[in-house]
This record gives C-alpha cells, structure tokens and sequence, in this order.
C-alpha cells in the first residue's frame, strides 16, 4: 500500500506492504540502521523511535500505522549540531556498547518533553522500559539528570 | 550542564567527520589518567555507527540454520527436496557439503559447523538454508525433513559420568568427562583435623545467560578474487578466520574477517558463533552477500552460557582466625560441546583461595560434557562460581568463631610479597589491604547495626561483604602476544590499527589515548581502523581482562617506533638542528632552542611510506613460579601472574511478603592498577557489578532435559534501571609495572564478587543461608520460612 508520512522532516511516500514492521521498513527499506532492534518483541526498547512527538517501539508498529505521522528516528533527531542530550550522554560516559543508545536517547526526549525537570527516580522509572547490559544505567541516568538540572536552573 | 569542552576538564568530541575525529577546544594532547570521551560515543549516539547488524548489502540472501528438536540423537536421514523446491531457494546443505574438517572450538576442535552424524543438544545446527528473503527462507526452512533416532541423553554432570551413562563424543577416552585437575598445596585433609572451627557448604551457581543487545550476527560473501569477507559481531576475529578455513576447507589466506564495535559481547562472542554458518553460505550463494542475524528466541537457544556447577568448599581457621586449610571441589557443566571449558574450569581452580592466605589447600576441578546447550566464556571466566562460594564460606566462618567478618578478611588477606592459598607468591602490584580498610571505615559498615535496627515492618535488612580477585592475561603456557599498528598519514594525522575488538568497553578509545599521550597529540589527530585480519595484525581476543593490557603496551611500542622515526626524518632534514633539541608538540616537531615548528604533515611527505608505519609486538610476562600442577592445568591458565581486587560492600531490603530483594546501597573498593580514564573505568566497574547482581538476583536461565525454558527477555529478567542502585566506585589506585601507563585490566572485576557480597547480606537478613542461585523470592519465601 502507499504510505504517506514525515520522516524525520521530510514528507515521505512509501510503498510497502501494510502489514510490514516498522522496524523492518527504517533499517531495510530506509537504510535507517540507527534503530536498533534486539528482541523483537517489545522487552528491549532498542528500537524505539519518536512518533508525533512520543517515543513508540517500531517492532511492534505495522507499516500501516504510520500513515499521516511524523516519525523521527536517532538519525534526524539531530540536524547540524548534537541535540543535548546526545551531548550529555557523551559527556557523562551513559556510552558503552551503544546498541541501546538511540533508543535510550529517544526516550529520553520522550521524557523530558512531558517533565522538564525529573528526578533520578522518575528518570529510571522513564527508562525502565529500554534495557542497557553494559552501564548498569546510572551513567545514563546521570546524563538525563544534567538536563532537567539545566532546565531548573534556567528557569530561575 | 557540563559543557562539551570543560566537562571532566576533558577535552576531545568527535565531530561530524565521523569515528576518531574530534572538536576540541584546543589542541593539546589529553594525558593518560584524565577523562577523555570516547571515541566511539558520537557515532553511538547519532546512529551513525556501523554494527555487524547494520549490513545490508546491494544482492543480499539470508541464512538461516535448522535446529535438532531433541537433545541426543542419530540423524537417519535428511530429506532436502521439499526446501529446495520452495520458492526463492538457494542453497539447502546438511554437513556433508562442507569440504573441511566441519569442525570449530577451542582449545577442542569437537563442534560441527552442521552436524554430521548426531546431534548433542536442542538447538544443533542440522541444515543450512539460504534464500532469497527471510519470509521465504522460513518457508524453505519449515520443509526440510530431518529423521532422527533419539538417543538416551543426560543432563548433570553426575549422571554423565556414571558408568553406562550415554557418552556424546564417542571418540574421547576419557567419555564425558572433558577436563579435570588438580592444584593443591601442603596438606589439606589433615591440616583440617588442626583447626579450631571448620565450615563447608555446597554452592549450586546458575547458567548466565550474557543477553548482549546485538544478537549474533554477520553478512559474508566471497569477492572476486575468491577471498570469504566476513563482517561479523565477534571478539576474536583472528582466531575465528583460521578456525573458518580449516572447518570449511579454504585456504586461510582467503578468509578475510571484519569486527566492527561490537552491541555487546561480554565473551558470548569469544570464537564461533555464526561464522561457519555464514561462511559456507557464502560458498553457495553465488558470490551474493549472505545475512545472518540471530532472533532473541535462537541466541537464547544457540549461544553459550556461564558455566552453571557445583561448588563444594571447606574452609577451616585456628583459634586466633588464622585460615589454615581449604578444600575445594569444583564441577562445571559444559554442556554439548567443550567450548572453552577447560580454560574456565581451571580459572576458576585459580582462584578458588580467593584473596587469602591459606597454609593448606586441595582444589579439585572438574568440567563435564552433558546434552544442554553448550556453556563457554562469560565475564569472570569460571571465577564468579568460585568466588561466590568461597566467600559465603569465609562469613560463615568468622561467625563461627566469633569474628568481625570484614576483620576477619583483613586478618588473612594477602600482601604484596605473601604466597597465596594456592601457593602463588603475589609479586606484582596486590592491594586488598586498603580496599578493605576502607570498606571497614565507611559509614555504611560501621553503622550497619542501626540501620538495620530501623527496617521497617515485614521488611529484613542485611549488610554484606565479599572481596574478589581476577588474574589478567591468558596465563603462563598460551602467549598472551598483541602486535600494534600505527601510521603517520601524509595530512600529518595519524592511523591506529586496532588488533583487539571494542565489544563496547572502550579499548579502541583508549588506543587514541594511549598514542596521543606518547605522541603529545591531541585526541582529533588519531582514527581508528577497527580489527580486520588483511589490514591489522593478530593481536588476540577481546578477553581475560586483557585487551587494553596487553594492545596498549604493545602500541607503546609503535609509536615510540614512529616517534623516533619523525624526530629522525626532521634532522635529516634539517642539518643544523641537534637531534636532542627535537621534541613532538600538537601537529608539529619543535626545534627547542628557537621555538620553530615543522608541520607533522610536511615531515610524512618527506618520509618513505614503509617508515611512517610502524609495528611492534608485545609479549605478556608471565608467572615463571614452578608450582606441582598438571600440563594441561597450567596451560590453561595457572598460575597467572598479575592480578586485580576488590572489596564490595551491599546493604539490601527484604520484603517479609514478597520475598523480593532490594538492593538499598553498594560500593565497589578497586584494585585496577592505575586509571587510564577515569569515566570509562567507572563504567566498567558499575556495568560489571550490575550484571552480577542479575546473576545473585534475578537471572534465571531456564533449561528441562537439555530444551531452553527461557526463550526471551521477558521470562528472563535482566536488571533494569528501576531493579539497581546507584554504584559508589572508588579505586584504590596501585602501579602495576607490566601493565601499560601502571594500569591492570579492570573488565572483568567488578562482577566478581557481587553474588556473594549479596548473598552475604541476604543470610544476614534472613538468619539463614540460601545455597542455590539466583536468590529469587521463592528460595526468599522458602528461607525465612524456614528460619521461622
């Protein structure tokens, strides 16, 4: 079927099959490696990606489901400079392997976007749901953290 | 926020030209001991970074690998006519395509790259197939015809060595015993009958599972030339490109094998995985690249895990608490295939007297093949099991005899200069000492007893201790060699060849550093060449703690080499100049006296091209003490000769309804030698310590007569960010003289002790000890139970 969506800013007409994962679609299809996929049943979050805004798991998205959205994946979630929080997770070392990282980072747009300014504990609670096997999380949790303190400290 | 270029006083971001390039903010170089970001991050962050998984070639077919259904036996027939008419159908092949010895491992060469006669597991590759889809290479899959003839089969170790027991590898003398072995000092059964308290338990340890996000996977193709080029997901492409031509039957000149960053590892990708499979798809896909990648569901099935065993441990003090005898017997199941079980068997014999002194000791070991899946490295190698009983066994004993747990671990801990329980002589950099004086003094032990005074209602509350200690390198008989590369390119920037994969733990970022410091540039004028068997040079597996060990001082080496030869090639060319007035300054040679400076690019167009690489080739020393052990027992690994330490101190919360564990506070006191990086050895201390409170708490890996129960992430748990606290990791700094800049691998000791540091503070909690891991909330339920 045809699909007509954004793909990280630009207006996208895809053919594809309805039924086709989205996660299949970006990496294969789109050449959009950057989404990670390692469970394929929605335990893991690598593949998270931000539809209209929120972050959703693509191996559990149907091609079909995209139509009329505007997807972001890691790839365009940065234009001609790092986002800040691509900053901060470098900064504050949350990078080991990396094959969590843009799911993690994607969800923490999610997070941020909803709660400016969150806690250590409501940062863990955002990114229970994205399985890392080298950090043990709390550098990542750290890089989150650094933001919602800016975020603080700017609206004074 | 930190800002990029102040953070960590660091300098160094990789910008938009990719891998290896930085902005920074100036251009100096940024000393080894500082923070420098890694490499790798901004390619990680950006997805921009290529993973073996990434591949997608132009013409690719997938691969796919049918499995045995049952755990033993005979293949009578494969019928193969029905795949082959499947629609998009390549290639069908069982093992009797394969040209070679059809046979991968190390250090036994017993695993079929397809089995040939019999199957030895539930998940043996049978079949091969390659299509031009993965819709339709299920399809082609579903109708291959395997007629088997189910065998008797066994699944512990006991049984498999019983008399009559069904044997798997007919061709071994020894039946299904794989490796045993003996390290001993004194005498310890009567040694025994002199002291003043003896306490011994029986450990039961899990298979671990290493759950890396990057299932296994690779794409392969044959070029034009008849090269196989691999890109693969591996930790040791060196060795895996000699085992794929001798199984295949290709020269090993032809096999070319690629490892990029790796999504993980952990030593699941410590040799064959995947390779074979692609490689002799590769052979009959007509020169199209071939894509394997693993489901969760198959690498749960198909990979190997941590050794699950038994570890049986006495351990017996005089009346002063002095340790004077220890006893220890060790069985480890290694499931189908050998793997690198006889290697993790005897590193953990090695360990099995942990930090002490011990006058007295007999470790017997054992690892045995069974018809489960096969088990191989894992983080730890063989040591976690051991440790995790010796230490339950140590706190056991100081109550025994009346004895501050953590005094007692000092009393008996070893120094630089002692021999060790197994008669080792510590002779290089040992500081256990301050590790435990400092968890002695730290608020959360000294004020253990109130705060578990303050549990709330239906809760228990318990403090632990555990110390551990992990040898580096590969021991005394298997040359531990890395060979380093280094070119000065002609813009006057610089190359590293990587001979050791990054499986996420930095090494390669730590290459840059290394290089830089010695070459006093700034981080922006390296690149990286990730391992590659035709453009790198065979530095060994991205194991045993060793990688940044032993590549970092071989790559020392190399650009010492080049360093001399730039400074060379400037007073040749430059008459005038003294030799000794010469230095390396960011981008330039300096002539001292007059402050003038030769741009590094002017000085490599002037160099010949052989010069402006340059190669060298470390050796590890190894441990040259003559100790009373078998051949086979020193060849895989002991004694080694340097070694890391630590001490962990847990506070933990048990619900009285639940059973569940949670885990309040924990702090890891480390011996890593000297820190190269301070936020990377943070990582792996805190990564480390957290993949071993999975193994204590929640890992579960589920196996019923030899068939995977745990098939996914949601059966098995892995710690998630809400499950772990925040790890305090304070390193005890040491200088260890044969590790590059002072520094020891610090990869592998941060899951070390973890099990029992938490089991410690579990049995405190409860008033009872648990002896079967992971400490789940049932056993918790069970326990308290019990104890009341």
């Amino acid at each position: 079927m045809k699909i007509r969506c954004i793909v990280n800013g630009e207006q996208t007409d895809l053919e594809t099959a309805p039924d086709r994962r989205v996660v299949d679609l970006l990496r294969e299809d789109l050449g959009l490696c950057g989404t990670k996929e390692a469970c394929g049943s929605g335990e893991c979050g690598a593949c998270t990606i931000l539809v209209d805004g929120e972050s959703r798991l693509s191996c559990l998205m149907i091609a079909a489901q995209l139509e009329g959205k505007e997807i972001v994946t890691i790839e365009g979630f940065s234009k001609e400079h790092l986002h800040p929080i691509q900053e901060a997770f470098i900064v504050h070392g949350a990078v080991q392997c990396g094959f969590c990282t843009p799911g993690m980072v994607l969800a923490a747009a999610d997070l941020l976007k909803r709660n400016p300014a969150p806690d250590r504990h409501e940062i863990r609670r955002a990114i229970s749901g994205n399985l890392c096997r080298c950090t043990g999380y709390q550098k990542i949790v750290d890089a989150i953290e650094s933001l919602a303190r800016a975020e603080e400290e700017s609206d004074e | 926020m930190k800002k990029l270029h102040d953070a960590h006083g660091a300098t160094g971001i990789p910008d938009e030209k990719g891998e290896g390039h930085f902005h920074t903010k100036s251009d100096l170089p940024v000393p080894v001991g500082s923070d420098l970001f890694r490499a790798d991050a901004y390619g990680k962050v950006t997805g921009r970074e290529r993973y073996a998984a990434d591949e997608y070639p132009a013409g690719l077919v997938y691969a796919g690998v049918v499995r045995s259904p049952h755990p033993h036996a005979r293949i009578l027939a494969i019928d193969t006519t029905g795949a082959l008419a499947c629609p998009g159908v390549i290639a069908v092949l069982t093992g009797g395509d394969i040209r070679g010895t059809n046979r991968t491992g190390l250090p036994e060469m017993d695993q079929p790259v397809l089995a040939d006669t019999k199957v030895r597991f539930t998940g043996d590759p049978v079949v091969l197939v390659v299509a031009e889809d993965r819709e339709l290479l299920r399809q082609a899959m579903a109708a291959v015809k395997v007629t088997y003839e189910p065998l008797p089969a066994v699944f512990d170790p006991d049984p498999a060595l019983a008399k009559g027991a069904p044997v798997l590898h007919e061709n071994r003398k020894e039946g299904n015993l794989l490796f045993s072995g003996v390290i001993a000092k004194g005498d310890a059964d009567f040694a025994f009958s002199e002291c003043a308290a003896v306490r011994e338990g029986i450990f039961s340890l899990p298979r671990q599972e290493h759950a890396y996000l990057e299932t296994e996977t690779g794409v392969a193709k044959v070029d034009g030339d008849g090269v196989l080029e691999m890109i693969v997901s591996t930790q040791s492409p060196f060795r895996d490109s000699r085992e794929i031509a001798a199984a295949l039957g290709i020269p090993p000149e032809k096999v070319r094998v690629i490892a990029p960053y790796l999504g993980g590892a952990f030593g699941g990708k410590d040799g064959i995985t995947v390779q074979g499979h692609l490689g002799l798809a590769a052979l009959h896909s007509g020169g199209r690249p071939v894509k394997i990648w693993n489901s969760r569901e198959e690498s749960f099935v198909s990979s190997t895990k941590r050794h699950p065993g038994r570890v049986s441990l006495k351990l017996g003090c005089t009346k002063d608490g002095t340790l004077h005898a220890l006893s220890c017997r060790l069985i480890f199941d290694t499931g189908a295939y050998a793997g690198l079980g006889g290697p993790v068997a005897v590193y953990g014999m090695g360990h099995a007297a942990g930090v002490y002194r011990v006058a007295h000791s007999r470790v017997e070991g054992m690892n045995v093949y069974t018809n489960n899946p096969p088990s191989g490295a894992f983080r730890g190698f063989g040591i976690p099991q051991v440790i995790a009983a010796l230490e339950q066994v140590v706190d056991m004993l100081a109550e025994s005899i009346g004895m501050d747990p953590l005094e007692f671990r000092l009393k008996n801990a070893i120094r630089v200069g002692d021999e060790t329980g197994l008669g080792i002589r510590m002779s290089n950099s040992a500081d256990i000492v301050t590790c435990l004086e400092k968890a002695r003094d730290h608020p959360l032990w000294t004020g253990r007893d109130e705060w578990i005074r303050q549990a709330p209602d239906y809760k228990r509350r318990g403090v632990g201790i555990a110390t551990g200690v992990l040898g580096i390198g590969y021991g005394p008989v298997i040359p531990d060699i890395a060979s380093a590369k280094l070119e000065l390119l002609t813009d006057g920037r610089f190359r590293i060849y990587a001979g050791v994969a990054d499986m996420g733990q930095g090494n390669n970022s730590a290459n840059i550093h290394i290089a830089g410091d010695i070459l006093c540039q700034s981080p922006d004028r390296f690149e990286l060449v990730q391992p590659d068997t035709f453009r790198c040079l065979n530095s060994s597996s991205s194991a045993a703690s060793r990688t940044t060990y032993s590549y970092g001082n071989a790559l020392i080496l190399a650009a010492g080499v080049l360093k001399e030869r730039i400074l060379d090639k400037v007073a040749q060319l430059h008459p005038l100049f003294r030799r000794e007035n010469l230095i390396l300054v960011p981008g330039a040679v300096r002539h001292t006296p007059d402050g003038s400076d030769i741009a590094l690019h002017t000085i490599a167009e002037a160099m010949q091209e052989a010069d402006r690489v340059a190669t060298a080739t470390w050796t590890a020393p190894v441990n040259r003490q003559q100790l009373a052990v078998a051949p086979d027992v020193k060849m895989y690994g002991f004694p080694h000769l340097a070694y890391t330490f630590t001490t962990h101190l847990t506070r933990v919360e048990i619900d009285e309804i639940t059973g569940a564990v949670a885990v309040d506070a924990y702090l890891a006191w480390t011996d890593a030698g000297r820190i190269m990086n301070p936020h990377v050895y943070e990582q792996q201390i805190q990564g480390g310590v957290i993949q071993g409170m999975g193994y204590a708490l929640w890992e579960d890996f589920r196996v019923t007569e030899g068939a995977v129960v745990t098939k996914n992430l949601s059966t098995y748990i892995l710690p998630t960010s809400m499950d772990v606290p925040d790890i305090l990791s304070v390193p005890v700094e040491t200088y260890e003289e044969s590790g590059p800049f002072g520094m020891k691998g610090v990869g592998e000791i941060g899951i070390v002790a973890a099990l029992p540091c938490i089991a410690n503070a579990v049995a405190g909690a409860i008033g009872s000890r648990i002896y079967d891991a992971p400490l789940t909330p049932e056993r918790i339920l069970t326990a308290l139970r019990r104890a009341a």
